[in-house]
């Protein structure tokens, strides 16, 4: 489960549409955090033991163990490093944004 | 069943926020509804974690949440804690998250009086070791020598110069069901803390080191070595408090070289040999009265 | 009225009023420090707990600012609840009390109303209440203790209301009221519970649907909550008056809602009063009627909302205006003065007015004070220069 995402949020435009008082539901969010990123991590999924040791440390959560491969939110990796510092297999590089990776 | 890495859910509770990079608070804060799960309630008093994620409209928070006054914590807790008794809600985890100012300085009367009235709820202190959320300035858990923007440095001053207080402690000192500390660096024994945290009924308080880039000076890869090296050099350890018996963690024969932890952050770079000495003879201290704990009753 | 028969006739101080009527409202949690002249109030709480007549988790919280924090945390998971306190206390809650009413949450406190030190002192006067007019609490005023046990069933009534959703803190004078006896009619549970249904609300967490409460808004934000706080608090004027008339309907008792006059319709001359001196007051204006004299009383029970309305109609009815305020805004004038005189100028007022500070610290306002209070209405319409600012009883002139 990850929040609700809405990329075109729509803020009330009436008294009625209004929240009551500072109260909403939870999880919700409006834009992404990538634009924070000027390194960003790329596993190389043959070196990757699925350890977990990235996945657990990761401050904003954005790894998934979900699938046989570890998945990354290039939306909300904020391109902090600890994932790729502490891996022991070295299988995380933090290659320079917007650069091409093979 | 023991809390594992393997067997923790990979759904998150706690997404898209706005902590720096390398956020050692945010990795607690994730880690504990990990463990903790969906029928959590999780109060946030005024502290970095409260205003990276719940500004109108962005709610980083997928469980239910209070974003809750400064000093209140402990009282909030208590009157939701009460509020599910009259209630009888059983399964809900009543959570407070809040930082070492909210914790050991404004905070530590309310927290006082709801572990004293031994309501239900687990109250974690995510310690970033100053006051981050205004911008870096000294609290009660601000280690010796530290940098704050109100302990400075020029001068050849020392920053901080007292030592911190003992949160773990204090919450013995109340004869508490069950208090811990733990580091952001070891997650397995964070993890279990937090499953043995919400399986006791009462008061719990789990004191985390959260190391904090922004305010401590350091890359934010190096969140999680900068936690270990606290532990390794013994200037943060890793204990519990249960049935009013004290466990050591880890319990290391020696120690590193306190400068080891040092030489990394920046707080501390106007640190002197002289400095060094004091601190390690207060670290000495301090294992001492700890070790003292061990074993008491037999 | 037959079924009013069934209300019991005790002997009670202020105090032990307040907490019959908190029984009766049942209130699942209730967190309270103590603090005179509100403790009486806390005491009988506890021992209607401690004798189970009363089924609610009770905390003994560390400070006054726990106790609104943990009436906090048991408002937001839907439970009642229930809090007193008093002057510095009121105080000490006072961040509290800002964040529960920007929340929306229904709580009812009762302020036992006591000086604020230095110079230290337990008696009564308005000092601390008023203090708090802009933390965006109902503020009501009460003439004895009937009325503080009857409005204390009102304030869940007018809190829980969901165009409201508002605090609300029922004032009564510190010893005047809280410690002297009356004869009081407790009303029976049946009756309560048809006035005062179970507490429900939106404004809560809840597990199926997670929220996230309190949450901090921008500047860009701000605006459009504090607008909602403003329309709950205008909504409240009516709430405040309806429940009233809801509550004479089953009780046979009426308070007038916001307002209460007395002997006002040809009034020429009318003193405004919140509190217990409206009772004095009502024996003055009885004698100085007998006497000739046009007067009035116009006792001020809610606060905050302010009957603004009201006051605008009385300023092209009355010739002149005096209004008792057992406070003082230093640098200015009573509090209440200001709001009573903004409302009553109007375009086509003519109306003249005078503040009159009484009543500090517990000091008495009495019978002869009070009549020269209507004789200096009279003597400023007469056009005699008075000082705008009086202060009754003070030792030297
Ligand atoms: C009564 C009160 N005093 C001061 C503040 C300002 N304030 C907000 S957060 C904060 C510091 C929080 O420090 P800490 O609890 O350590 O959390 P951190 O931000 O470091 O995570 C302060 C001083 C406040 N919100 N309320
Ligand atoms: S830490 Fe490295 S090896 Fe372990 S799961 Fe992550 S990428 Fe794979
Ligand atoms: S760079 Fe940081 S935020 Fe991105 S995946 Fe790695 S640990 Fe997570
Ligand atoms: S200042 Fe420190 S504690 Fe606060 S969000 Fe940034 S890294 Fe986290
Ligand atoms: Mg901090």
């Amino acid at each position: 489960m990850k929040p609700k995402v809405v990329r075109e949020y729509k803020f009330p435009q009436t008294k009625e549409e209004m929240p009551f008082g500072p109260g909403s539901e939870a999880g919700v969010l409006i834009d992404v955090n990538s634009g924070w990123r000027t390194l960003m991590p790329i596993i190389d999924y043959g070196k990757c033991n699925k350890c977990l040791i990235c996945w657990i440390f990761c401050p904003d959560g954005v790894i998934s163990k979900e699938n046989p491969q570890l998945e990354i939110d290039y939306d909300y990796c904020k391109g902090c490093g600890i994932c790729a510092y502490e891996c022991p297999k070295k299988a995380i590089a933090m290659v320079k944004e917007g650069e091409k990776v093979e | 069943m023991a809390v594992s890495i393997k067997n923790l859910p990979d759904q998150e509770l706690f997404y898209g926020h706005k902590a720096c990079q390398g956020c050692g608070g945010a990795i607690v804060a994730r880690l504990a509804l990990k463990v903790l799960g969906e029928r959590t309630c999780i109060v946030l008093p005024a502290s970095c974690i409260s205003s990276v994620t719940t500004i109108y409209p962005q709610m980083s928070f997928l469980v239910n949440s209070l974003t809750s006054s400064f000093p209140a914590t402990g009282a909030v807790l208590s009157g939701m804690a009460a509020a599910c008794k009259a209630q009888g809600l059983k399964d809900v985890t009543v959570l407070g998250f809040a930082g070492d100012g909210g914790t050991i300085d404004i905070g530590l009367q309310a927290l006082s009086g709801a572990v004293e009235r031994g309501d239900d709820f687990i109250y974690i202190c995510y310690d970033n070791e100053a006051y981050m959320n205004t911008g870096v300035q000294r609290s009660g858990l601000t280690p010796y020598g530290a940098w704050t923007t109100t302990t400075p440095t020029n001068n050849n001053a020392v920053g901080e110069k007292k030592f911190k207080k003992n949160l773990f402690e204090i919450m013995m000192a109340h004869r508490i069901p069950y208090c811990a500390t733990a580091s952001v660096a070891y997650p397995n024994d964070l993890l279990n803390k937090l499953a043995k945290a919400k399986e006791i009924q009462g008061p719990k308080v789990l004191h985390v080191q959260a190391p904090c880039p922004t305010g401590w000076g350091h890359g934010p890869e190096k969140t999680v070595e900068i936690g270990k090296l606290a532990v390794r050099t013994g200037l943060w350890y890793l204990a519990e408090y249960e049935n009013g018996q004290v466990t050591i963690n880890t319990n290391p024969k020696e120690f590193k070289p306190v400068k080891d932890y040092f030489s990394k952050q920046k707080r501390f770079r106007h640190l002197t040999e002289e400095d060094f000495r004091i601190i390690e003879e207060h670290r000495d201290t301090e294992w001492k009265i700890l070790r003292n704990y061990l074993g008491k009753d037999e | 009225m037959s079924e009013l028969k069934m209300e019991k006739k005790h002997f009670l101080s202020g105090d032990e009023a307040v907490a019959y009527a908190v029984k009766l409202c049942k209130p699942d949690v209730i967190a309270a420090y103590p603090i005179t002249p509100q403790t009486v109030i806390v005491e009988k709480i506890s021992e209607f707990v401690a004798a189970k007549e009363m089924d609610c988790q009770y905390l003994h919280v560390e400070s006054e600012h726990s106790a609104m924090a943990a009436s906090m945390g048991a408002s937001l998971m839907g439970s009642r609840t229930f809090t007193a306190t008093s002057s510095q206390g009121l105080l000490y809650m006072c961040e509290m009390l800002h964040y529960v009413s920007g929340s929306r949450f229904p709580i009812v406190m009762v302020n036992a109303n006591r000086t604020v030190a230095a110079p230290w002192n337990i008696y009564g006067d308005h000092r601390d209440s008023l203090s708090q007019r802009d933390s965006g609490w109902i503020q009501i005023y009460v003439e004895n203790a009937q009325e503080a046990l009857d409005a204390t069933i009102q304030a869940y009534k007018i809190a829980e209301n969901s165009c409201v959703s508002l605090p609300v803190m029922v004032n009564l004078d510190g010893f005047v009221l809280t410690h002297t006896y009356e004869l009081v009619d407790i009303p029976n549970q049946e009756m309560v519970d048809e006035f005062l249904p179970s507490f429900t609300t939106t404004n809560k967490l809840d597990f199926n649907n997670p929220k996230s409460l309190c949450f901090s808004a921008s500047p860009e934000w701000q605006t459009e909550f504090r607008y909602q706080q403003y329309e709950a608090m205008e909504a409240a004027k009516k709430i405040i008056n309806k429940a009233d008339e809801e509550f004479g309907k089953i009780f046979g008792r009426y308070y007038g809602g916001m307002i209460e006059e007395y002997r006002c319709a040809d009034a020429d001359y009318a003193l405004v009063a919140m509190g217990s001196v409206a009772g004095t007051t009502r024996l003055v204006v009885d004698k100085l009627r007998e006497e000739g004299k046009k007067v009035g009383l116009v006792k001020l029970r809610s606060y905050r909302p302010f009957p603004k309305e009201y006051f605008q109609k009385l300023g092209r009815r009355v010739k002149a205006v005096g209004v008792i305020d057992r406070d003082i805004s230093f640098g200015y004038e009573g509090a209440v003065y200001s709001d009573v005189k903004g409302a009553l100028f109007h375009p086509g007022a003519q109306v003249k007015t005078i503040n009159f500070i009484a009543g500090l610290s517990g000091r008495d306002i009495t019978k002869e004070y009070l009549t020269e209070m209507y004789q200096k209405l009279e003597a400023i319409d007469k056009g005699q220069n008075i000082a705008e600012v009086q202060f009754t009883g003070l030792r030297w002139t």
